[in-house]
C-alpha cells in the first residue's frame, strides 16, 4: 500500500531545538500508514487548535475489562488509518528493568500489528502501545503473552501498580519496592483485569520517604519506606564532609532540619533520633555519612487522588509502621477490607479518598477494623460536633 | 478457533523483574552502600562489596517510535552487556559497570539526539500527558508544550546549577493523569467554556442518569429539548472539568478559542525538609498558541530564572515561596494578583488569610 507523506508544516517546527523532538520519533516510524496519518491529525490539531479524537465503544481483550482503551478520529474519512487508535497498557516489569533482547521483542509485535510508536511509560508505569485497530487487539495480546507480557488495568479496577528501583540500585531502599510490586500484581490479577470496584485503585510503593515515584499523590495507596529505630551515623564520613569544604553542616544539615533535632558541636554531629521524622534531609545532603536506620519498614497511606471529581487530595497515614515481610498477609487482608466496605458503600467514581472524606476517617476505621492513633491526624478536631455512641460507652462501662 | 482459544493465556500478570536485572544488580540487591553524582546525568553507586554501578541518564520524549528503542538496545549492548532501565520520569538510564565507557555512551546519545543529565538540582523530564496527539478531552497538546519548554530550560537539564531540583509536571485537562498537582511548576490545560451539547445524539450515546450524577458542581440536570431526550447544563455552575465528556461523548468541551494554559507552582512530593504540597495557581490562563507557545514558555523560563536567582541552597519553589510569602512571589516574579487565584470551592476558607503574617506593604 502506498501512502502519501503528509505535509506537517507547523509540527515540523518542533523537530528544532536541543530538547528530543517527539515529532522525529512520529517521523521515523512514518513508513507506517498509521502514523503516516497519526502526524497528519495532529497537524490539523496544530491549525485547528483542537484535538481530533473521540472515546467511547467497549474495546478490549476477551475475558478482560481493562488494559484496552478505546479511541476513534473524529476525521475518519481523511484520515482512514487512524479511524481506530486504541490504547493498549502493558504492564511493564517492576522497576523499569529491561533487557536489550526483550525490548526487541516488544518492538517486533509492535511493528507488526499497530502504529509502532509507544510511551515508554504512561502515566500509571505501564508500556503504552499507541495506535492499535480492533482487529489486531487479540492477536497483539497473543503475542505479548507468548513472549511473556500481561496487559495493565484500565477503568475501575486495580490499576498497574508500580514502584522505585529500591534495592536494586538504591542504598536508601527500606524495603523490596520490586518485590512487593510483583507479589501484589500477581495477587491481584484479577482485580487487575476485570473491573468491579466503584472507580480506580492505584497502589505507588517507595523505597524511601523521598518518595521517587510520587506515592503520596499519585496512589489511592501509598507504600513509602521508612525506619523505626536511629539513623546510622558514621563520624569519621561527617567530619570529612566538613573538613573538604563540600558541605556546610550547619547551614545546609542543621539549619535544615525541620524538627531542629540535629547540632553540631564544632566536632561532632548530634542527632535526637526521638524527635527525627525521617524527612531524609540530611541523609540526601550527606549520603556517605548518614544512612536510614536498620529496623526498617514502610508507612502505609491511603486516598490520595487528581482533582477529578471531588477535589485533589494526598494520601493520609493508615498504618504508621508495617513490616513488608513476603507474603505481606496482613496487609492483604487490611486492603481486601478495604475494597470489601468501599465497593459497597462507594458511589459509582468516588475514589477511596473521597468516600472516606464523605463517611469520616473514624468512621471508617472502625469499618475496616483498625484502631485510631494519633499518627493518622495533623492534630486532633477543633470542632465540638462530636457524634457521641451513647450506647457503646455505657456497654464499655457495665464491662469495666 | 478452538485450538486458538485453548492455548490462549491469560492472567499471566508481567515477566519476573529479576531476569532482566544486570549482574551486579542480582549481585549487590539490597547491598548498596552510598551513591554520588559525579557530573550532570551520571551517577555511582557504591555496593557494600565495592562494586561500582555506573548510571547515565537521558531524556526521552516520552513518545518514542521502536526504532528508538531498538536504537537504545543497541546502545545497551555495546555499552552495558545488554541492560537498562527507564525512569518514572520519561527518562532512559545506561547501567555501566566499566567507567571508561561513559564518555563514548555519552557522545553516542547526544549524536543521536537524546541529551543526558537531569540528576542532581537541575530540571529533569517533565512528565506529561497523551494531549492532541491521543486524548479526547485535551485542552492543549501536551508533547508540544513540553517539548517548547524543555527547549528553553535545556541549559538546567545539563548542569546542576539551580537551588534545589525543580520538577515540572504538564497536563491537558483537570483530569490530570500524573502527578501535575504537586509539582514545583505544574503546567495544566484548561477549557474555559461549558460543554457543547449534542441533543439529538444524547439520548442515544449517553445514559441520562450517569450523566447528570458526573457533575461535580450540580450544574447538569434532565431536559427535553426539541423533543430529544437531552441535558441542560447552567452555566454559571460550570467549572469546566470536563467530567460530563468523560462518560458522555455528547457533551464537548474542545473549543480552539477558549482552552488554553494555566500555571501552578510550589508543589512537591519528597517528604524531605518540609511536608509535600499541592502546587498553588500562579498565572490563570494563558492562550494556545502552537506550535511553539512562546507565551507559556516565556512564562514559565521567568519563574525558574526568579527562583534560581532569590532561593536559599536546596530550598524547594514552594519552601522559597513560604519563606518569602505569596505577596512577595506576585511580586518579584511579576504576576498579577486577581480573584481567580482566591479559591471558592469546598475548602475554599482554609486558604484566607486568618492572620497578620504577611511582608510588609511597598
Ligand atoms: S524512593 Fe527512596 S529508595 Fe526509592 S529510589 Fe527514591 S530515594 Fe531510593
Ligand atoms: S531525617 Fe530530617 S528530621 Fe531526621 S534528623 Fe535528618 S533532617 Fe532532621
Ligand atoms: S490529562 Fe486529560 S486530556 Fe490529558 S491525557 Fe489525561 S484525560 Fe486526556
Ligand atoms: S464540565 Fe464539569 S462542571 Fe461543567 S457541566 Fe461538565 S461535569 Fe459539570
Amino acid at each position: 500500500m502506498t501512502t502519501n507523506k503528509r505535509e506537517t508544516p507547523l509540527i515540523d517546527q518542533l523537530e528544532k531545538g536541543p530538547w528530543p523532538s517527539f515529532v522525529k520519533e512520529l517521523k521515523k516510524s512514518a513508513d507506517n500508514p498509521m502514523t503516516n496519518d497519526l502526524l497528519g491529525v495532529l497537524e490539523r490539531s496544530y491549525n485547528d487548535r483542537i484535538g481530533h479524537w473521540k472515546h467511547g465503544g467497549l474495546v478490549g481483550v476477551m475475558g478482560y475489562g481493562g488494559g484496552v482503551i478505546g479511541r476513534y478520529c473524529d476525521l475518519p474519512e481523511e484520515f482512514p488509518n487512524v479511524a481506530h487508535f486504541h490504547t493498549m497498557r502493558i504492564n511493564h516489569p517492576a522497576g523499569w528493568f529491561y533487557t536489550s533482547d526483550v525490548l526487541r521483542k516488544i518492538c517486533d509485535i509492535w511493528e507488526k500489528h499497530g502504529s509502532g510508536i509507544t510511551n515508554m511509560h504512561g502515566s500509571t508505569g505501564d508500556i503504552i502501545f499507541l495506535g492499535c485497530v480492533t482487529d489486531e487487539l487479540e492477536p497483539t495480546f497473543s503475542d505479548l503473552t507468548e513472549a511473556g507480557f500481561d496487559l495493565g488495568g484500565s477503568g475501575s479496577d486495580m490499576r498497574t501498580p508500580s514502584c522505585c528501583c529500591g534495592m536494586a540500585r538504591c542504598e536508601w531502599a527500606c524495603y523490596d519496592t520490586m518485590g512487593f510490586t510483583y507479589d501484589i500484581t500477581q495477587h491481584w490479577q484479577d482485580e487487575l483485569h476485570r473491573p468491579a470496584f466503584p472507580y480506580k485503585y492505584k497502589f505507588k510503593a517507595s523505597g524511601c520517604p523521598n518518595d521517587c515515584v510520587a506515592s503520596i499523590a499519585r496512589a489511592d495507596m501509598s507504600i513509602i519506606g521508612t525506619w523505626r529505630d536511629d539513623i546510622q551515623q558514621d563520624d569519621a564520613a561527617v567530619a570529612e564532609y566538613v573538613t573538604s569544604g563540600a558541605v556546610d553542616i550547619v547551614e545546609d544539615v542543621v539549619g535544615r532540619c525541620p524538627t531542629q533535632c540535629m547540632s553540631w558541636d564544632g566536632e561532632k554531629l548530634t542527632i535526637n533520633n526521638r524527635d527525627c521524622v525521617r524527612c531524609m534531609h540530611c541523609i540526601n545532603v550527606m549520603p556517605k555519612a548518614l544512612a536510614p536506620g536498620k529496623d526498617r519498614g514502610a508507612t502505609i497511606l491511603l486516598g490520595a487522588k487528581a482533582p477529578i471529581i471531588g477535589g485533589a487530595l494526598l494520601s493520609s497515614v493508615l498504618i504508621p509502621f508495617y513490616e513488608m515481610e513476603p507474603p505481606y498477609e496482613d496487609l492483604k487482608e487490611l486492603v481486601e477490607e478495604i475494597w470489601d466496605f468501599w465497593g459497597e458503600h462507594g458511589k459509582n467514581r468516588e475514589r477511596v479518598g473521597e468516600f472516606i472524606q464523605r463517611i469520616g476517617l473514624g468512621n471508617f476505621l472502625e469499618q475496616i477494623g483498625l484502631e485510631p492513633t494519633p499518627e493518622m491526624v495533623v492534630h486532633p478536631r477543633t470542632n465540638p460536633y462530636i457524634f457521641f455512641e451513647l450506647d457503646e460507652d455505657e456497654d464499655e462501662e457495665e464491662e469495666d | 478457533m478452538s485450538a486458538l482459544a485453548s492455548n490462549r493465556k491469560t492472567d499471566i500478570g508481567p515477566p519476573h523483574y529479576e531476569q532482566f536485572l544486570p549482574p551486579i544488580i542480582k549481585k549487590n540487591y539490597g547491598k548498596w552502600k552510598y551513591h554520588e553524582n559525579p557530573r550532570p546525568g551520571v551517577l555511582v553507586h557504591v555496593a557494600e562489596s565495592g562494586d561500582k554501578l555506573y548510571t547515565v541518564r537521558a531524556a526521552t520524549p516520552r513518545l518514542a517510535s521502536t526504532k528508538t528503542i531498538r536504537l537504545f538496545a543497541d546502545l545497551a549492548d555495546e555499552f552495558c552487556g545488554g541492560h537498562l532501565r527507564y525512569t518514572s520520569r520519561n527518562n532512559v538510564e545506561f547501567l555501566l559497570t566499566d567507567e571508561t565507557k561513559i564518555d563514548a555512551l555519552i557522545e553516542k546519545l547526544a549524536a543521536a539526539g537524546y541529551p543526558v543529565g537531569g540528576t542532581g538540582a537541575s530540571i529533569t523530564n517533565i512528565v506529561h500527558t497523551q494531549g492532541w496527539i491521543h486524548c479526547h478531552s485535551a485542552a492543549s497538546d501536551a508533547s508540544g508544550v513540553v517539548k517548547a519548554v524543555m527547549d528553553e530550560l535545556y541549559p538546567h537539564f545539563v548542569n546542576m546549577d539551580l537551588p534545589a531540583k525543580v520538577r515540572i509536571a504538564f497536563a491537558c485537562c483537570l483530569n490530570m493523569c500524573g502527578a501535575v498537582h504537586c509539582s514545583d511548576i505544574a503546567i495544566l490545560a484548561v477549557h474555559r467554556r461549558a460543554p457543547k451539547i449534542d441533543h439529538q445524539a444524547m439520548a442515544r450515546v449517553c445514559e441520562i442518569p450517569t450523566t447528570v450524577s458526573s457533575c461535580p458542581t450540580g450544574a447538569i440536570r434532565p431536559a427535553t429539548v426539541d423533543g430529544h431526550q437531552s441535558v441542560e447544563v447552567i452555566e454559571e455552575q460550570c467549572m469546566f472539568c470536563a467530567n460530563c465528556y468523560t462518560v458522555c461523548p455528547a457533551m464537548t468541551l474542545n473549543d480552539a478559542e477558549y482552552d488554553g494554559i494555566s500555571i501552578w507552582v510550589g508543589g512537591k512530593v519528597s517528604q524531605a525538609r518540609s511536608e509535600p504540597k499541592f502546587s498553588k495557581l500562579a498565572i490563570p490562563y494563558i492562550p494556545n498558541n502552537p506550535p511553539r507557545w512562546p507565551e507559556v514558555v516565556e512564562a514559565i523560563k521567568n519563574i525558574v530564572e526568579v527562583y534560581a536567582a532569590n532561593a536559599r541552597k536546596y530550598e524547594r519553589m514552594g519552601e522559597w515561596i513560604d519563606r518569602i510569602g505569596w505577596p512577595r512571589f506576585f511580586e518579584v516574579a511579576d504576576i498579577e494578583f486577581t480573584k481567580y487565584h482566591i479559591d471558592d470551592f469546598t475548602h475554599a476558607g482554609e486558604t484566607f488569610r486568618r492572620s497578620v503574617h504577611f511582608p510588609r506593604i511597598g
